[in-house]
């Protein structure tokens, strides 16, 4: 005979036990849930993304309905439970029908706290705690106007942000000197203050609200100072109390919360309580990791495990505004015995504090830099003994001397709600159970299912330690990477085939290396395309259709369907006559946009598709080809103005790096190469990041390579110094070509050197002359066959048909 | 492809290259022809289930064709985005009689292959 369990309440907390319960394969229980809100288990910690239009009510399902049916899971929602009768073991609803029970879970959670000011009950004025309330949001923002959220702490303040970007005037005021000041010290506040009033919401601290204004809605807000403010919709967002009237009726013990042991249990045996109306040494909480942290020990005990015991909370606090880092720990409050450890980083809006006591870490605030609230954490609720890093905790995990802490233990320590793609909004739960569920192997595997690390790939990493951890040792990361889904083979291999084997074009690399597909995929047509044709220089045909659109169309396609057009400005030197004609362009086929990139060259945004060989040919007339800022091949050549005009300017930089463009324009490349020559260590071209830098020296040129300043930032390595220009483009050419031959397709130069190793490259390039020249040699010989305009080639009429939509003719008078 | 057809003529087969695409305007929708390297021709609508994508500049691969803007992939016979990625595009019926392509401005229903 099954136990009857049922559960008041059907938010997270109770949601999470029984998820806890069912994980554990318990079907020892009939449930039944009686839930207020008339709609399956949502996550009420994403309330805040709903309301600023982020994400819709679909995306923070929990539970849906599938989920209480497979689990067999008795949903009543809408049903409301006004009475416990504990003598008789029964909850009784609204309507006055009787359920009864073996154990009782009470998970009624809090109710916000309005504070009983005049008005408070004028229709315009909400609190933000279920999706009802961001509903009424939603709607008063649709009408526009002003909106006052009274509560500068967290939800407040998320409240605050939605509303702004749901396009309503933001007012916060807040009781105390400092926003947020139970989890943050005032200089973080002000920091914080700082960024929200940036944002062009209005913060007023030591505001004490005297009444709210309106007749039958509210029109204002009056403060005890007299000032008074317009308001449309007044929020708010003061604070919660946990929810415990039932408890209390049916005579269980109550204070603040409904009292709980560590077994979660309430006076009364057979009734246990789960979230944020539990009250247990002393301590309420309402932040989400405590719920899942009770739930876990409830369902242990209902499984027959009563060895579990609840002891309490460390919370922590993530503000979950858009582009606002924060986080906060644990005890900050000042106090005898108590140090801390600063961190100022103004300029950058960078600060962090330790809270040290005894030796340990019991507090920690972050802003602006929040990465290493993982390891904090860590150290905080391990209670690790920090005098040994004393002196460099503050900056971080990855500073500390000895051996740094495994990573792997690091990822395995965070929570599963932590954000590990911030691109996608994808968390280690996520992706862990998708792991699980649909039995991933691999990054791309992940990047398919969950999107985690399919955008800007910086947490590529992170994905592969989930999936070590997830999978053990069946999980190699070093396993043979295939280029595409449709070989086994990976880039190196077929590089070395297409070489060995003769292969001269596509249908023969895929035929010959027994591709899996008929004609590829984007991914391989594109590779095999750029392999060929630098392998093949002169002899391989060049194949449009694999290429990406922007390189098929020599221009760079935007999100609207219009395209960008970049004239070559070599070395960053213009004339009047090509800015003359570039803002005739720019006139006569309305462009809309007109900007100066980061390559020192002007950039056409917004050309239509049908104006493009007109645009081109006018550039052309004026002396100006395609400036290639779509290639996977040479960008631009960023220049400072050297010797000519600088007063410490060593050598002509301007001029070599004119040189150094004219010399490698129209080279394909396996990923994109921008370089720049500085006339002085100053460095104003900031040739430190780049593919290839040249800084002017007295005595000649420093050649640098292997820079990037894109979604990894890296200083360049020194390759050489040389005495001539001529030395400079042999080197230069050299290198180049060296990684024309080697890199793997979307490769940048930093990472090809990094994979075949800075000495082998030095080995090659600079002490190895014969090898040098030999590279060199094969850059100029390819260089004959690139060097062709391809405006140009439009322009004459290669291609015309993309430019031309069809216009179909009717094959009978319409009826 | 009952009464409701719509059919016009579009141009020669020639004109449309292998694995590429070209457009057909029409007031109400822009719709993109392709042809793939066995010679077989689909038209769908020229915008991604995804962001809205021109999905006539994509690259054509088998019967498939990939999205410019974030390498959404669609299958150009069902229409149907491959992959986990819901999401489709309306299909339109074409034929080739003699040299030419002739195209039905009345959108193929969901069901029909």
């Amino acid at each position: 005979m099954k136990q009857k369990l049922v559960v008041i309440g059907n938010g997270m907390a109770a949601g999470h036990m029984l998820e806890e319960l069912f994980d554990r394969g318990n079907k020892d229980y009939d449930v039944t849930v009686f839930g207020k809100e008339p709609r399956v288990n949502y996550n009420r910690i994403m309330l805040s993304p709903v309301l600023s239009g982020e994400k819709k009510y679909e995306d923070i399902i929990i539970h849906d309905e599938e989920w209480y049916k497979t689990h067999n899971v008795n949903l009543r929602a809408g049903v409301n439970i006004a009475k416990i009768d504990k003598e008789n073991k029964k909850v009784i609803d609204d309507d006055g029908n009787e359920t009864s029970y073996d154990k009782l879970l009470i998970a009624t959670g809090s109710y916000p706290f309005i504070i009983p000011v005049v008005g408070h009950k004028l229709p315009g004025v909400v609190s933000f705690r279920d999706l009802d309330d961001v509903d009424l949001m939603q709607k008063a923002a649709d009408r526009g106007g002003k909106a006052i959220v009274i509560g500068g702490g967290l939800l407040g303040l998320e409240a605050a942000a939605g509303l702004h970007m749901q396009g309503m005037d933001v007012t916060v005021l807040h009781l105390m000197p400092t926003l947020m000041e139970r989890q943050l010290d005032s200089a973080a506040a002000y920091l914080l203050e700082k960024e929200i009033e940036r944002r062009g919401i209005k913060v007023i601290t030591r505001a004490n609200t005297e009444k709210i204004i309106g007749d039958d809605h509210v029109t204002g807000i009056r403060l005890d100072d007299g000032r008074e403010l317009e308001a449309d919709l007044v929020v708010m967002a003061v604070g919660i109390r946990p929810e415990v009237k039932l408890a209390a009726e049916a005579g269980l013990m109550v204070n603040r919360g409904i009292l709980a042991s560590d077994n979660l249990q309430t006076s009364d045996p057979n009734i246990l309580t789960v979230g944020e109306c539990v009250e247990h040494g002393d301590e309420c909480y309402g932040l989400v990791a405590p719920l899942y942290e009770m739930g876990k020990v409830i369902a242990a005990n209902l499984d027959g495990d009563m060895e579990a015991k609840y002891t309490g909370s460390v919370t922590s606090t993530k503000l979950k505004v858009t582009g606002i880092d924060l986080f906060s720990i644990g005890d900050f409050a000042e106090d005898e015995g108590r140090e801390g450890i600063i961190l100022r980083d103004a300029a950058g809006g960078i600060y962090k504090r330790l809270i040290i006591d005894d030796d340990k870490i019991v507090g920690a605030v972050l802003y602006g830099d929040t990465s290493d609230s993982a390891w904090f954490t860590q150290l905080l609720r391990d209670g690790t003994d920090i005098s040994e890093m004393r002196e460099t905790v503050i900056f971080g995990q990855s500073y500390q001397g000895g051996t740094p802490l495994d990573p792997m233990e690091a990822v395995a320590a965070l929570p599963d709600e932590a954000e590990i793609c911030g691109c996608n909004g994808v968390c280690k739960g996520k992706i862990i159970s998708s792991i699980k569920e649909k039995g991933l192997t691999s990054v791309d595997d992940v990047r398919v299912h969950t999107k985690a690390s399919a955008s800007c790939g910086t947490c590529t990493n992170l994905v592969e330690q989930l999936l070590s951890l997830s999978l053990g040792d069946s999980f190699n990361p070093n396993a043979p990477k295939p280029m595409c889904p449709c070989t086994d083979l990976e880039h190196g291999d077929v590089r070395r085939l297409i070489v060995a084997k003769d292969l001269k074009s596509i249908p023969a690399v895929m035929q010959e290396l027994e591709w899996k597909t008929s004609c590829g995929c984007a991914k391989c047509r594109p590779a095999l395309n750029y392999y060929l044709l630098s392998t093949w220089p002169g002899e391989y045909v060049d194949d449009n259709q694999s290429r990406f659109v922007n390189e098929r169309l020599h221009a760079n396609i935007q999100k609207d369907g219009t395209y960008s057009v970049v004239p070559r400005m070599w070395g960053g030197i213009t004339t009047p006559d090509e800015l003359r004609a570039i803002a005739d362009v720019a006139d006569k086929y309305e462009i809309p946009t007109v900007k100066v990139t980061g390559g020192q060259r002007i950039d056409l945004l917004g050309v239509k598709k049908q104006d493009l060989k007109d645009v081109w040919s006018d550039l052309n007339n004026a002396g100006m080809i395609s400036g290639h800022a779509y290639a996977k091949g040479l960008r631009t050549v960023k220049t400072c103005v050297g010797k000519d005009w600088c007063r410490f300017g060593t050598q002509d930089s301007t001029g070599l790096g004119i040189k150094l463009e004219r010399l490698l324009w129209g080279s394909w490349t396996p990923a994109k190469v921008k370089l720049a020559v500085s006339g002085c260590p100053r460095n104003c071209a900031e040739a430190t990041c780049k593919d290839v830098g040249i800084i002017c020296v007295d005595s000649g040129y420093e050649i640098h390579y292997a820079g990037a300043a894109g979604l990894d930032i890296k200083g360049t390595e020194i390759l050489c110094n040389v005495a001539t220009e001529e030395e400079v483009m042999e080197y230069t050419t050299a290198l180049i070509q060296m990684y024309r031959e080697q890199g793997y397709y979307l490769e940048r130069i930093y990472k090809w050197a990094k994979r075949v190793g800075y000495d082998h490259v030095k080995e090659v390039i600079v002490d190895d002359e014969q090898q040098r020249k030999a590279y060199s040699e094969r850059f100029y010989h390819a260089q004959k066959f690139l060097q062709i305009d391809p405006w140009k080639e439009f322009v004459d009429g290669k291609d015309a048909h993309e430019f031309t939509p069809i216009k179909p003719t009717p094959l009978v008078a319409a009826e | 492809m009952t009464d409701q057809s719509n059919w016009v003529e579009l141009c020669k087969f020639a004109d449309i290259p292998q694995r590429g695409c070209r457009v057909v305007e029409t007031p109400e929708v822009k719709i993109a022809i392709f042809r793939t390297h066995k010679d077989e021709i689909y038209a769908i609508e020229d915008k991604c289930p995804h962001l809205g994508g021109y999905l006539s500049e994509g690259i054509v691969h088998g019967s498939q064709v990939t999205c410019p803007l974030h390498n959404l992939v669609i299958n150009l016979v069902s229409g149907d985005a491959v992959g986990p990625e819901p999401g489709c595009v309306k299909r339109f019926a074409v034929k080739q009689e003699d040299e030419k392509v002739y195209l039905d401005l009345v959108p193929m229903k969901k069901e029909a292959a």
